[in-house]
């Protein structure tokens, strides 16, 4: 009824819980930095989120941001932290599909390989 | 209000919001819009783009706690988040098609509906109930760690859980929340799992959802960096604090707790969106 592999599986949500960890902590500590830039800059300035503008069109793709980061603009490298963040859970599903192949459970290679692609499409496809 | 007052005063409140989120399989998001919308009258659609984000960081911060205590359970996660994922891409889409006041509703429906839903008492199965094949089949049959050692549990009605889970992806990408709510309640309810191990992974399975609606988000310029730092921050240290207390917690008093916000924070929701404060 059970699987012979679940002190495998054990094993791999250790190393997968140290993963999420260490990317939302890398993540954390740059927008961390980038928001203490922010307000050293910006402090004082009104806070102004009622009305919706959008934001800047190099904001809103991933080069964009990392020359914007790397120009040392605040708001650049909160973006870049975030977007970090948004590429942990990624990392989680491509570590998952290598798990399973170490395994050699194929249709759990191929669940998690579905569900990468559908990711990648949504991060590459969209924000180019 | 500058800058520095807005950051502060953000973060606490995203503090307390990812506190009740890790403390429920809520995520964060949930609480978040409404207060952002509502308390510190941010326009929705930023106030979306930075739930999502810091859902993310709910998420995978939280993972790390629950995942040491074994309560969760990586196939059916895995197996689940194929539809999410889907749903979740077809939510964000249509995100960028309908008017704020629209999504206001829908997430006030949604709150009332999941606070209804969990009021109810769980139908846990009875023992030696036969489970689904097709769960047999894909190997998400379990156990758990309980007060009397490890429990094992079976898992039931696979293709409802499956459709419902398309369901809750479509609404995280529309409204930029978890759907902690419909996943756990997919879970408990549809496929009879206990109800840690559902929370826990339906936490587990939030930022990847998440992080495929996210993209969409990000290109669309919904996600603002001055508002989403004070935010995921905030987040990220109430759902570490949350996840720590979780073990420790009575799930039906859980239960109320979370019932009982959802349902305030739903009626609000639809009142803003009806006199046009959205």
């Amino acid at each position: 009824m059970f699987r012979k592999s679940d002190w495998t599986d054990q094993k791999i949500e250790v190393i997968i819980a140290n993963l999420l960890r260490a990317g939302v902590t890398l993540a954390a500590m740059v927008v961390f930095t980038g928001g203490v830039i922010f307000l050293m800059r910006h402090g004082k300035e009104p806070a102004g989120y009622h009305v919706f503008t959008g934001e800047p069109s190099n904001l809103r793709n991933w080069r964009g941001i990392v020359q914007a980061a790397f120009a040392l603009r605040a708001r650049g490298i909160i973006q870049l932290g975030l977007l970090m963040l948004i590429a942990t859970p990624v990392a989680r599903v491509a570590f998952s599909v290598f798990a399973f192949v170490l395994e050699r459970d194929w249709l759990y290679v191929g669940v998690a390989s579905f569900v990468l692609l559908v990711l990648f499409y949504s991060l590459l496809g969209s924000a180019m | 209000m500058n800058n520095l007052e807005f950051t502060i005063l953000v973060g606490l409140g995203s503090f307390m919001a990812g506190f009740l989120g890790a403390l429920t399989g809520l995520g964060g998001g949930v609480v978040l819009v409404p207060l952002l919308a509502l308390v510190f009258k941010v326009d929705i659609r930023y106030a979306v783009g930075a739930s999502l984000v810091s859902v993310i960081a709910t998420s995978s911060g939280a993972a790390v706690a629950y995942l040491k205590d074994g309560f969760s359970n990586i196939r059916i996660g895995m197996f689940l988040e194929v539809a999410t994922t889907v749903g979740a891409l077809f939510g964000a889409f249509l995100a960028t098609k309908v008017s704020t006041s629209a999504i206001g509703a829908v997430f006030g429906i949604v709150l009332i509906y999941s606070g209804y839903l969990s009021s109810r008492t769980p139908l846990d199965p009875p023992p030696g109930e036969q489970p689904d094949p097709l769960a047999t089949r894909l190997g998400m049959n379990g156990v758990y760690p309980s007060l009397n050692g490890p429990k094992s549990y079976f898992v039931h009605r696979v293709p409802l859980g499956f459709g419902l889970m398309f369901g809750a992806g479509g609404l995280s990408g529309l409204l930029g929340i978890g759907s902690g709510a419909v996943k756990v309640l997919a879970m408990d309810h549809a496929m009879g799992i206990p109800f840690k191990v559902s929370t826990t992974t339906s936490n587990f399975m939030i930022g990847v959802t998440a992080a495929a609606s996210a993209g969409v988000y990000l290109s669309r310029g919904y996600v603002d960096p001055g508002l989403a730092m004070p935010v995921m921050l905030g987040v990220l240290a109430g759902s570490l604090s949350g996840a720590r207390v979780l073990a420790r917690t009575k799930t039906k008093q859980l239960r109320w707790v979370f019932g009982a916000v959802i349902v305030a924070l739903g009626v609000e929701m639809i009142y803003g969106a009806f006199t046009g404060k959205l």
